[in-house]
């Protein structure tokens, strides 16, 4: 049996806090364009859905260590873009490679097994099962023995780690064994950006995570946005909300109809010029 | 700790158990108050023959009711568990009453059994991939196999009872142990205690209601979303199978009727139970008190001389009367 394969079985740990740079050659943290390799590049990428063209040839990087934001009108192909990385849908053409290797997703499993983590637009939380349960939804740690070999679950084991985990990026007030049907909407907006952040070992990608968020809800979305960071991950953070972008990224990419139009340095970019690009018009000329 | 303290903390846990079991408390006090009511008023009802043969006739719907549940855990619905169960006993009947085994009882038995089990692991393996891969909602694909199903059995046995089973097998079916106790409902009762185990317990039926709760998360949290629900159908056709060969123990033939009105009933069983037919929810302690409760009440009815065609009328009421309930409940903020 190979490791990958013991590990589907029988699930795995949660990994452990790793300092900035460890896993790669990774210097401080970042404060404009990365000099970092490459862990993420779509050459070609092109996506339809029936006749509407979602994604027409797209090219995309993202270096480790890095926050990307990620900006469009509606309909720009954000969200696609989303799919096609985190395996939910297969690219029509196009390559993704991921450390220079390049990789074709089966399922979002394999996607997950690369390291990628997604937080997708709609929370993607199970609201009749736990926040452990969640959390380890999908890498279940199974029993030792016989029982494991069973299919049966170590409840406790999860509910540990859960908490430690959640203790580790700062979210001590979510109890690991509260159903998440129960928590408020801001909490369980937390948790769903909390589970991949807890997993994240090469990319992290946020659709929209603080839709629906209070201001301090916000504010930790973002503070998590930068733990994530300072361990040497990727982020691919996306968002309506120019100023949050513009507050945590790095770098920004803007897309429109399906295309990349325009990259960015945080620093040296204004909203106005975000919204020209994304809306293909000059914000001055409108004014 | 102070005495204060502990009794606080004693009192405080008591309340959050009672909380997350009110559901199980609620119902078990149903069935203690409907055994004490029929206990008064219907004649003989907890003699040990009523007692015995109320447990016999919950093995069918229980059995089913398992099947069930896993089903609508994962926001599905099966109506074609009794359909399934007539086919499976039919087929068993058949193959047992063949004498491949050149008169010897056990190898006849055994094959009716294996065979059973495989025409209702087919049949459910036919509902998951209609389901998955036909993308038919669960409702059309198993009210497809409810006339499949059905009507196979009436071609198999063109509308006979299926004689010539081996002896021994109504006997195994009927034999009383320990008083209570017959081989249909001790096989009913490990059913459960391992339905409860894999339910609750293990990653099958924590992905089970993960795609009940919420499919898309399932989906992108890596789970197999289509080949589990696969999996959910072909187990409740196994189950729905081993109802079918438990049936024809009892009857000690295969009765091409059987089945007929017991997807009603194993629903209601589930429904009662507390099980939400949007997925996501249910217990099988619920399904077993749900199945109790049918149970109960139907045996009652007769023994206080409520004419027997009335069964289906009180299941409908039940299941509308405990739909009701929860939706209260559960806008009370359970």
């Amino acid at each position: 049996m190979s490791a990958d394969s013991r590990q589907a079985e029988h699930g795995t740990d949660i990994p452990a806090p790793e300092g900035p740079g460890s896993g790669g050659p990774v210097g401080p943290a970042p404060s404009g364009v990365s000099q970092e390799r490459i862990v993420l590049r779509l050459e070609d990428v092109s996506v339809r859905y029936g006749a509407v063209r979602a994604l027409g040839g797209v090219n995309f990087v993202a270096r480790q260590g890095e926050v990307v934001g990620l900006v469009g009108d509606n309909g720009a192909g954000k969200s696609t873009m989303v799919k096609v990385i985190a395996g939910t849908i297969t690219p029509e053409t196009g390559r993704i490679f991921v450390d220079d290797v390049e990789r074709r997703w089966e399922s979002p499993h394999a996607a997950l097994a690369a390291g990628i983590e997604t937080v997708f637009q709609d929370g993607g939380l199970a609201p009749h099962l736990s926040v452990a349960s969640n959390l380890f939804l999908g890498r279940e740690i199974l029993r030792d023995g016989i029982l494991g070999r069973m299919g049966f679950l170590n409840q406790g084991k999860m509910e540990a780690q859960a908490e430690q985990a959640l203790a580790h990026i700062g979210m001590t007030r979510v109890p690991p064994g509260a159903g998440v049907g129960r928590l408020s909407g801001g909490q369980r907006q937390a948790v769903a950006v909390a589970r991949p952040v807890v997993w994240a070992r090469k990319i992290l990608i946020l659709d929209e995570p603080t839709n629906h968020l209070g201001v301090t809800e916000v504010v930790e979305v973002l503070r998590l946005v930068r733990e994530v960071r300072s361990r040497g991950i990727c982020v691919i953070f996306i968002s309506h909300t120019l100023p949050y972008v513009i507050d945590v990224c790095d770098r920004i990419v803007t897309m429109r109809l399906g295309q990349v139009v325009s990259d960015y340095r945080a620093a040296e970019v204004t909203t106005d010029q975000l919204v020209s690009d994304m809306t293909g018009s000059s914000v001055a000329a409108s004014l | 700790m102070t005495n204060v303290g502990f009794r606080a903390r004693s009192v405080g846990q008591a309340r959050r158990v009672l909380e997350r079991y009110a559901q199980e408390v609620l119902l078990g006090g149903v069935l203690v108050a409907l055994i004490v009511f029929f206990s008064i008023f219907g004649q003989g009802f907890l003699s040990q023959i009523n007692i015995t043969g109320i447990g016999q006739s919950a093995t069918e719907t229980g059995l089913l009711a398992i099947a069930e549940t896993f089903v609508i855990v994962t926001g599905g619905i099966d109506l074609s568990v009794g359909a399934i169960l007539g086919l499976a006993g039919v087929v068993g009947a058949k193959v047992m009453a063949t004498n491949i085994g050149g008169g010897v009882p056990g190898v006849d038995i055994g094959a009716g059994i294996v065979v059973g089990l495989l025409v209702g692991g087919a049949a459910g393996l036919a509902n998951g991939f209609m389901v998955v891969r036909m993308k038919l909602t669960p409702f059309v694909a198993t009210l497809a196999m409810l006339g499949i199903a059905g009507g196979l059995t009436l071609v198999l046995t063109d509308g006979l009872t299926v004689l010539g089973t081996p002896a021994v097998v109504a006997t195994m079916g009927n034999q009383v142990l320990a008083g209570y106790f017959t081989i249909p409902i001790l096989v009913t009762i490990v059913a459960f205690v391992i339905g409860a185990l894999y339910l609750h317990y293990s990653r099958f039926g924590r992905w089970a209601f993960a795609i009940g709760s919420n499919s898309s998360a399932a989906a992108d949290a890596g789970i197999p979303v289509g080949r589990h629900v696969i999996k959910v159908y072909v187990l409740a056709g196994v189950m729905a199978g081993m109802a079918g060969l438990i049936d024809l123990m009892r009857l000690g033939t295969g009765s091409p009727l059987s089945g007929v009105n017991s997807n009603l009933t194993a629903i209601a069983a589930v429904v009662i139970g507390g099980a939400s037919l949007f997925g996501g929810v249910a217990t099988m302690t619920g399904t077993v008190l749900g199945t109790l409760i049918l149970s109960v009440v139907l045996s009652g009815l007769v023994l206080t001389g409520l004419q027997p065609f009335w069964e289906t009328v009180v299941t409908g009421i039940l299941i509308a009367g405990a739909v009701g309930v929860q939706q209260l409940m559960r806008g009370n903020g359970r």
